[in-house]
């Protein structure tokens, strides 16, 4: 696939990737994803999205060819690759900070690489494709195991593991309320991970109903409708006894609903960074001293963050992009056990070649969409 | 309440939580957690290089000037060119990412960016067609009407501007265009 401009994508054929760096591969992509995040790239949000751009950072393929230095892969094998892109020996990298890699990223500092995420984030074209150029092949993809099935493998690319991240940043304790902002594919994964961390309540936040059907059905968490509450920071202070919840995790970020004048400014006129609507709901929501957690992503222009408050609050705001690849040993068990079941929240899949309509039926919330699957060549 | 020291009592218990929830306090442990403590020295990679080796072309290559250099490793995917490869190359070489005015011009440039694909598509052999890139005949497929029928969304009055800034700027420009037209045929009478 390729961006046309805001909200316009369409299938053309492009130059098969080719290795450029000893270390990288090429990989025939399998399977792939549409992320929430893609959205704001597709609403022409990331600055530097050029036209002609592939999406995709949620990808599995099969390993096509290798660079002269690729060690730890071979043609044929079946992997999963972290949305990150990372170098795993620069002086982030060397200490576990692998989404903050500082040497696969030109064109910013602030941001380590991403596939298919404009080029603010380095300029690497995504696995909406037949084929991806995969640098650092030793690093950052894994072969997939062979007991773990391929969707599962694919929500391992980044959503599980940015949710179960979140939920990790949270610091949360036993017994700890947690509520979650989105009951999106993150959301729905940080409040099923919130339980495994010892959380005494869970209570996930929506406007959308179906949404919500599934955060009580998936992530066996309460709810509550945004959309039927006069102020939902007011009902959040009530359902906590007006203490406040322990933590709060945004899973929402640049294109927040709940506010008319920031959702405009923020995600439509590409005034701010992002509608922070969500970022100032948790600010509100958390008790004093308690934490926020930030998984949403936002753009790199200022936003109208109520920062006073969490200052008066003493609280603690961790965020970052989720360094994939440290979660997953852990997932994996937890998937191997059956505590987490990843593709439980998958609704669609499609052709690659229907990639349009997959992003508007996602970017407009139709057909009770949650997560679409994206299956090249498969029409 | 938090007018005094207690807690709020939660409305189940810990064995209650434990045996309806599957792996209930199974990372209750921070040390199981895989990302605690955040920085580690200990985390093994899989590069076998000190630094990586630098991918060729770097020259010319934009880059922020927060960094010292174009990074070992680097996308190559759609490289500056036209008016928006001008503005671009200039928010890299003169604002930092500190600057709106960074971040305002290349925003600025996926604009000018569109309009010149969008042009050079009408002589291309494949025009952009607004209707099938937008994917928007996924409304009658994909129960548009009902899934706007939910009383509380609250996303459906930008649903509403959405359309109007997507095609705003073309609908100006056309009949910008249709002026200046018109314009140059009076004075040529």
């Amino acid at each position: 696939m390729v961006y046309r401009g805001p909200y316009k994508v369409r299938v053309e054929e492009k130059d098969v990737p080719r290795i450029e760096h000893p270390n990288d591969a090429i990989v025939r992509v399998t399977m792939a994803a549409i992320c929430g995040s893609d959205l704001h790239l597709y609403h022409g949000l990331m600055p530097d999205t050029r036209v002609g751009h592939t999406f995709g950072h949620e990808f599995i393929g099969v390993v096509e060819q290798v660079g002269p230095s690729v060690q730890n892969l071979q043609v044929g094998d079946r992997v999963m690759v972290p949305f990150n892109i990372y170098c795993g020996s620069c002086f982030f990298c060397a200490r576990g900070l692998w989404s903050n890699c500082h040497n696969v990223n030109p064109n910013a500092t602030a941001v380590g690489g991403i596939y298919g995420y404009s080029h603010t984030t380095g300029g690497y074209d995504g696995g909406q494709a037949e084929y991806v150029r995969v640098p650092f092949a030793d690093v950052g993809p894994s072969v997939i195991p062979g007991w773990m099935a391929d969707e599962d493998a694919l929500m391992c690319t980044d959503a599980l593991s940015t949710g179960y991240f979140g939920a990790q940043l949270g610091e949360i304790a036993e017994g700890d309320v947690v509520v979650v902002l989105g009951a999106g594919p993150v959301g729905l994964y940080a409040a099923r991970s919130a339980w495994l961390m010892g959380a005494g309540r869970v209570i996930v936040v929506d406007h959308l109903d179906y949404r919500l059907e599934k955060a009580r059905e998936f992530a066996y968490a309460e709810t509550i409708n945004f959309g039927q509450v006069d102020d939902i920071v007011v009902r959040l202070k009530r359902e906590t006894e007006h203490l406040g919840a322990d933590v709060v995790i945004d899973a929402v970020g640049a294109e927040a609903d709940g506010n008319l004048t920031q959702h405009l400014t923020g995600a439509t006129l590409k005034l701010q960074g992002g509608s922070p609507i969500a970022l100032n709901w948790a600010i509100d929501a958390v008790r004093k001293g308690g934490t926020v957690s930030v998984m949403g992503a936002y753009g790199p222009i200022f936003s109208a963050v109520k920062f006073g408050d969490a200052v008066n609050k003493g609280l603690t705001l961790r965020m970052n992009q989720a360094p994939v690849k440290r979660q997953w040993p852990r997932l994996f068990e937890h998937i191997r056990a059956g505590y987490l079941t990843p593709s439980d929240i998958i609704t669609h899949r499609i052709p690659l070649e229907h990639i349009a309509e997959g992003y508007h039926m996602f970017s407009a919330k139709l057909d009770n969409c949650i997560k679409t699957v994206v299956v090249p060549g498969d029409a | 309440m938090p007018y005094t020291p207690e807690k709020p009592p939660l409305p189940e218990t810990a064995e209650q939580l434990r045996a309806r929830i599957p792996g209930w306090g199974v990372d209750l442990d921070p040390a199981v957690r895989p990302s605690y403590p955040r920085e580690r020295r200990d985390l093994e990679t899989g590069a076998h290089w000190h630094e990586p080796e630098q991918q060729p072309g770097a020259e010319g290559r934009e880059r922020s000037i927060e960094h010292a250099r174009v990074t070992p490793v680097f996308g190559t995917a759609q490289p500056l060119h036209g008016a928006s490869g001008a503005i671009r190359r200039f928010a890299y070489a003169r604002y930092s990412e500190g600057r709106a005015a960074h971040w305002l011009l290349l925003i600025a440039a996926d604009r000018v960016d569109a309009v010149e694909n969008h042009l050079a598509s009408f002589v291309s052999g494949r025009p952009d067609n607004p209707v099938t890139e937008t994917g928007v005949l996924s409304e009658g497929r994909r129960h548009g009407l009902t899934a706007r029928r939910d009383p509380h969304r609250v996303d459906l009055p930008h649903h509403a501007v959405d359309p109007i800034v997507v095609a705003g700027p073309w609908v100006l420009a056309a009949g910008v265009a249709v002026v200046a037209v018109r314009a140059l045929v009076r004075r040529r009478r």
